[in-house]
């Protein structure tokens, strides 16, 4: 086995930061509700590339700026989520069947993806896929430091919400022992809709990253299943940069298993890590 | 009716219907197999697996490698493919029990991830090598007069087998071990249950079973490739089918399966397959959210999922009365539990400090103390519920420290707990049928039968046998918890706070009752704050303060010393204060 060239490793790191950015991106969205809400919430991977399908609708037919669907998608996307919350909590859903409900929302929107859009591949094209920088022998595309820079800027955001707000205080009080939490004056029902819609307007934001860089089809829903919740599981439940630092620690590993070995060795590095961590890992999960 | 139905299906082949017929029901049975022995762990014990992939995949890759490969015919692989998987299965399982932690989302999780570690490995390696392995030329044995009727055949053998083995299981005493584990896997290893074993045990059957499928399904495909075979889709149709027929039941996942394969068949035969695929969500959100145990749980009354257990007890009872008035109290004797010098701290809290007390046989021993002052915490000890960080247990002539809570009930330790956590699955009779089977008593299920009527009887429970715990009130529930924990027939009794919560009356019944364990020759230790039932029922009496005994005497002796109401009320200067 010979070892590639420092640029082509260099060239590895920096796309496994961009990918593993988009695994912390849509990893934040399913620890939030996770940690937060007790859903484990496998939709948000088919919200996230519905979210795709309606920018690459949006930008292709419609003719708008990629970014700027985002004003469209992400409330909708809001509604939705909301939507789903009331649905799980009034029928008072434990964590696992959450995940085997998500998984029958899955699968009705992967459908309804399919009938719209057909299995074919699709792939966007906007203005801003043209633009490539350059540094050296190095490469930086313009979507993916767009993607790099929404996940880095939503994960602070909402790590700076949780901690230093009395909205993050108060859901993270009622995450904690939602009934005391309800006698101390914090609305819980109302505050966990919220949650849950702002984590559909985050898969929202993550569909947007999906359609700027990735070719789209139906099937790739299940592809990120496996590593983001690696990376969630990684990055702790509930924790807002965890899955971020999780995710792109994942994506660099990954990224140079892909240049030394082969590309079709990458998941033995998250999956092994994700056994790793099961194990090993101390304490409530 | 069942016969006529097998006799049917075994004719179906020499009827010469159309091969659609047959390749369909191979699906129906396929799929059969793969929800009834993903139940039989994942649905009994609660175990939720995400990769029942992974041991069909080793039963597909197993039977291809070695038929396209190796030139083997196609019968033999079958038992290697199921050998390989339960193997599979053993090693995984010995690793991951051990970690309490992994449990419900979690195992689900790491099972999958084992999926697409399994996956990356097959498809890297010469077993696969890329491009998939071809078994196009590999005979098909001739068990009916075409192909596809020896696949249909094979899997209806393999159904009925599986189906069989899951009946079994499920009527047996490792199935109410398995439920029990469901309910609650801690109470079920203190009450004798060896829940380690157990999971094993089901998880290679279960893996086998996958395995045996997945070789036959290996030649019916007749390509195989790792992308199909360790699909997510593949592990999560199989919890959709079991949750969806009911996985509480044996026969629950047939049903979810039979309806999946049915309705995925005929959308893609009438050429509306997304319209297929998106009822099968729905169907399963609407069963989760409606009938959340299923369609045969729903179906079925609660109490017919598992009344096998109902017997004629006109008999038993009258039996239990001889027995019960047989019996004759022991004098006071030897030491039975000697505690040496224990310690167990909970980061950084000392619960227990280097405590010695020793419990003769035949005695009962009031075991007092205030809040937080160390009792329950020497009760999970001696239960080996919490391992202790220093000192010894001898019961017996054995040394409990090292043991697990399992082996500790088994030699004659039982304990009730003080708010009690029946089995909630399970019918009050099967609670206490349970520690019969699995406690000291060890017995089997037709003796242990008898021996439950016999203590509920007891304790007056007999017209609640049926029922589940949550029907029962909070004085029945504390019953319920002596009377399983009799039914082990302990030679150590400890009652933790067992007539907290109960009114003058009922205590008074239960202080009676107790009198009357003991007099059975069981020796008890009583963990009590109703000072009236104490002084009442108790030979000696040892007080735990901050996890140290400060006490140990006749009970008037001892409730006189300074230090104890000093530890009870606080120093008498502060009370002036």
């Amino acid at each position: 086995m010979t070892l590639p060239s420092l640029a082509l490793l260099t060239q590895a790191v920096l796309s496994g930061i961009f990918v593993g950015a988009l695994y912390g991106l849509l990893g934040l969205g399913l620890s939030l509700s996770w940690g937060l809400l007790r859903q484990i919430n496998l939709s948000h991977f088919a919200l996230a590339f519905l979210g795709a399908y309606l920018t690459y609708q949006l930008v292709m037919v419609g003719g708008m700026d990629p970014l700027l669907t985002l004003l469209v998608v992400a409330p909708c996307f809001f509604a939705a989520g909301a939507a789903i919350h009331w649905l799980l909590a009034g029928f008072a859903v434990t964590p696992l069947n959450s995940l085997l409900v998500t998984f029958g929302m899955t699968v009705i929107v992967e459908s309804i993806i399919q009938w719209c859009w057909t299995a074919d591949f699709r792939r966007m094209t906007s203005r801003y896929a043209e633009i490539t920088y350059r540094i050296g022998k190095v490469y930086l595309p313009l979507p993916e430091l767009l993607q790099l820079a929404l996940a880095v800027t939503l994960c602070l955001a909402v790590w700076a919400t949780l901690r230093y707000t009395d909205l993050g205080k108060a859901l993270r009080a009622a995450a904690e022992d939602g009934e005391i939490a309800a006698a101390f004056g914090v609305n819980e029902r109302v505050l966990a809709a919220l949650l849950s819609g702002a984590c559909a307007a985050l898969a929202a934001v993550a569909g947007l990253c999906l359609a700027l860089s990735y070719t789209l089809t139906p099937s790739q829903i299940y592809a990120w299943i496996g590593v983001v919740f690696a990376a969630v599981m990684i990055g702790g439940l509930g924790s807002a940069l965890g899955p971020l630092v999780a995710g792109i620690v994942i994506g660099v590993a990954e990224a140079l298993t892909m240049a030394i070995t082969a590309p079709s060795w990458a998941p033995l590095v998250s999956f092994s890590l994700l056994i790793a961590v099961l194990l090993v890992r101390r304490g409530r999960a | 009716m069942l016969v006529g139905a097998g006799a049917a299906l075994l004719a179906i082949p020499f009827l010469h219907f159309p091969a659609f017929y047959e390749s369909f029901l191979y699906l129906v049975f396929h799929w059969i197999v793969l929800a009834t022995s993903w139940n039989i762990l994942c649905g009994y014990s609660g175990y939720f697996s995400f990769g029942h992939g992974a041991f069909f995949g080793l039963g597909i890759y197993t039977t291809a490698v070695l038929t396209a490969r190796f030139q083997w015919p196609f019968l033999a692989t079958l038992p290697v493919a199921a050998a390989t998987a339960a193997m599979a299965a053993v090693a995984l399982g010995s690793l991951v029990f051990r970690v309490k932690r992994v449990r419900g989302e979690l195992f689900a999780l790491l099972t999958l991830a084992v999926t697409f570690v399994l996956a990356t490995i097959i498809l890297n390696t010469p077993i696969d090598g890329g491009p998939g392995v071809s078994l196009g030329g590999v005979a098909v044995p001739a068990i009916g007069p075409t192909p596809s009727s020896s696949f249909y055949l094979l899997e209806l053998a393999t159904a009925a087998a599986t189906l069989g083995i899951a009946y079994a299981i499920w009527r047996s005493k490792l199935g109410t071990g398995l439920f029990a584990i469901r309910d609650d896997e801690d109470v079920a290893e203190v009450l004798g249950v060896p829940t380690f074993r157990c999971k094993l045990i089901v998880f290679a059957i279960s893996s086998a079973l996958a395995g045996i499928a997945g070789g036959i399904h290996a030649l019916f495909i007749s390509y195989v490739t790792a992308a199909e075979t360790f699909s997510i889709i593949v592990p999560l149709t199989v919890v959709l089918m079991s949750v969806l027929g009911g996985t509480r039941h044996w026969a629950g996942p047939a049903v979810g399966a039979t309806i999946i394969t049915v309705i995925s068949y005929a959308s893609t035969a009438g050429d509306y397959p997304l319209a297929g695929k998106a009822a099968v969500g729905a169907i399963l959100i609407a069963v989760i959210l409606f009938m959340p145990e299923g369609v045969l749980g729903t179906l079925l009354d609660r109490r017919a999922r598992r009344t096998f257990s109902a017997p004629d007890r006109a008999g038993t009872v009258a039996e239990a009365r001889a027995s019960n008035a047989g019996a004759a109290r022991q004098a006071i004797g030897a030491a039975l539990l000697t505690v040496h010098g224990v310690s167990r701290a909970f980061s950084g809290i000392q619960a227990l400090r280097r405590v010695d007390l020793s419990i003769r046989a035949g005695e009962i021993l009031g075991l007092l103390g205030p809040n937080g002052s160390g009792k329950s915490t020497l009760i999970n000890v001696i239960s080996g519920h919490y391992r202790a960080d220093a000192g010894s247990i001898d019961f017996d002539r054995h040394e409990l420290t090292h043991l697990a809570p399992h082996q500790i009930a088994r030699l004659g330790v039982a304990r009730t707990y003080q708010i009690p956590r029946p089995f909630a699955h399970l019918t009050v009779l099967e609670n206490v049928v349970l520690t019969a089977m699995f406690g000291g008593a060890a017995l089997d299920r037709r003796d242990a039968l008898q021996e439950a009527w016999r203590w509920l009887e007891f304790t007056a429970l007999v017209d609640k046998a049926q029922a589940l715990p949550d029907d029962l009130n909070l004085h029945q529930r504390k019953f319920l918890e002596l009377a399983r924990s009799l039914a082990s027939h302990p030679k150590l009794l400890l009652l933790d706070e067992v007539l907290s919560g109960l009114t003058p009356t009922e205590i008074d019944s239960a202080v009676d009752l107790i009198h009357r364990i003991r007099d059975h020759g069981t020796t008890i230790v009583l963990v009590e704050h109703v000072m009236r039932a104490v002084m009442a029922l108790a030979d000696r009496i040892v007080v735990l303060d901050q996890g140290q005994v400060i006490a140990d005497g006749l009970p008037l002796e001892v409730m006189a010393q300074p230090a104890v109401i000093t530890a009870y009320l606080g120093a008498k200067n502060d009370a002036a204060r």
